[in-house]
């Protein structure tokens, strides 16, 4: 990679769009940069600090807090947000899931959740409960109690593996 | 303002060479935390985590190499788990999985809290630093290199290139305390490891002084009346360690916990580690 990157114009690769970052200031984080200067809402911000995991984003195929990478860094990776999960009208297995367990009740952790147990179930289809309240650790939900994400992410997985065989 | 993105360790030595007010970006998690709550003034910022050889890690012989961009995540599953236990154990206390897919060991160094959670392990293992810069190496071992409360013995132009892990043969723990079982920064923390061979026990102690710090006297206390045959300690000895690894800490009270409850768990935490490893002579 050049080492010399002009910092005030950068490209970012989101949801297989490229998007030119103009006139930034150096400090804004990729969640910002998504929200306010791109348009995709679908990336929650509750904290800026790491703790509640509603921004939770792909990048490079490693999910991280996209609140915690700083833009101009995310330049050359491939970031998907939760506005990639469904395709056009048609939800993921895991929104499914969601909607017919009541996971779901003001919505606000719901797209930090989906992108983290979407990557979560395609490294571990079928995992133990305990491994699936490890997953979801990061990801606050202030209404639900956990149960029913929980569910849901059971039922995907045996969903999937019927599927499978 | 500018942002760059170090190709190699020679273009980080160069680029801080040039201008050493620069700061160095490896995971972020501490970093952009300070920026998004503006309590860090950032001018110039050099992106390290892209540095192939930063994210190596390398066995040989009786220790192993860990690069400073090395993450949690690699640290607590695979081969580095099995090589140093310990390590892997803290790792996996650590924030949540986004959190440790981007957290780095040598971010954690560099930040130097007292609640590090490397870093008792590492004071533990007695592992070494390397530092860079354009001027040469240094090594450090990791109380030279915490100097204080988040503050560090590093030069402006200098990096943490990698850490030097002893890897020895003996069981190994680390033990946290917090409100729960995930996202918690430490309100204490211990590490115990052992070596079989040379009949060595190291303790270091986290979140109870300005830096983690190692618990000599009980180490040596307890080292002379371990049976490293049988791997058993008499039962009349662990409370009288338990004292030593509670004097050994010089808690303060803050938001997170009182000095009182920080030294009584710190010597739970010492005789639960003790009594993990050794069983109880009878
Ligand atoms: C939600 C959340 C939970 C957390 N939980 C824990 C926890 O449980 N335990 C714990 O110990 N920590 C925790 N942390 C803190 C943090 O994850 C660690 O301190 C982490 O190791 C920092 O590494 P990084 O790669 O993200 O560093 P960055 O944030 O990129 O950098 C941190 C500092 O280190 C400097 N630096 C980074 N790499 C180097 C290098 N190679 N050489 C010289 N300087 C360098 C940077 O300039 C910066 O000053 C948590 C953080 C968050 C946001
Ligand atoms: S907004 Fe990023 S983790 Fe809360
Ligand atoms: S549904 Fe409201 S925060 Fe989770």
């Amino acid at each position: 990679m050049d080492i010399a990157q002009e910092f005030n114009q950068y490209e970012l690769t989101v949801n297989d769009s490229r998007y030119v970052i103009s006139g930034s200031w150096l400090g804004e984080s990729l969640l910002y940069v998504l929200r306010e200067r791109l348009g995709l809402y679908g990336s929650k911000n509750a904290c800026e600090q790491g703790e509640c995991g509603s921004c939770s984003v792909m990048m490079d195929d490693v999910l991280v807090c996209s609140c915690l990478v700083l833009a101009a860094n995310a330049e050359g990776r491939e970031i998907k947000t939760i506005e990639s999960v469904a395709d056009g009208n048609e939800l993921s297995d895991v929104q499914e899931a969601f909607i017919d367990t009541g996971a779901i009740q003001c919505g606000f952790c719901t797209p930090g959740l989906l992108v983290t147990i979407h990557d979560f179930l395609d490294s571990n289809p079928e995992p133990e409960e305990s491994e699936i309240k490890e997953a979801i650790s990061g990801n606050l939900c202030r209404c639900t109690g956990y149960g029913r994400i929980v569910e849901a992410v059971q039922l995907v997985s045996i969903r999937r593996s019927r599927r499978d065989t | 303002m500018d942002f760059l993105i170090a190709s190699s360790t020679e273009d980080l030595c160069e680029l801080l060479a040039e201008d050493s007010t620069r700061q160095l970006l490896a995971g972020g998690t501490d970093f952009m935390v300070e920026v998004n709550f503006r309590h860090r003034d950032i001018s110039g910022v050099i992106a390290i985590d892209r540095i192939e050889e930063l994210k190596q890690w390398r066995h040989d012989g009786d220790s192993v190499l860990i690069g400073s961009c090395v993450t949690y995540r690699e640290i607590e599953r695979g081969p580095l788990s099995t090589l140093i236990p310990a390590l892997a154990q803290s790792a996996r206390t650590i924030g949540s999985p986004q959190i440790r897919n981007a957290g780095t060991i040598g971010g954690n160094l560099a930040t130097a809290s007292p609640a590090g959670d490397m870093i008792p392990v590492l004071l533990a293992l007695g592992a070494l630093v390397n530092i860079r810069s354009k001027s040469g190496v240094r090594q450090l071992q990791v109380d030279e290199l915490i100097t204080g409360v988040k503050t560090n013995s590093l030069h402006e132009d200098e990096f943490i290139e990698s850490v030097r892990v002893p890897v020895l043969r003996g069981p190994q723990e680390f033990l946290k305390v917090g409100p729960r079982n995930a996202m918690v920064i430490s309100v204490t923390s211990l590490a115990m490891v052992t070596d079989i061979d040379r009949e060595y026990i190291g303790i270091a102690l986290g979140s109870v002084s300005a830096s983690p710090c190692r618990s000599s006297e009980a180490e040596h206390f307890i080292s002379e009346n371990i049976d490293w045959n049988n791997m058993t300690v008499p039962s009349g000895v662990i409370e009288n360690f338990e004292r030593l690894v509670r004097e050994s800490a010089n808690p303060i009270d803050d938001h997170r916990s009182s000095s009182a409850y920080r030294t009584h768990t710190i010597g739970v935490l010492g005789r639960r580690a003790l009594l993990r490893i050794f069983r109880l002579e009878n």
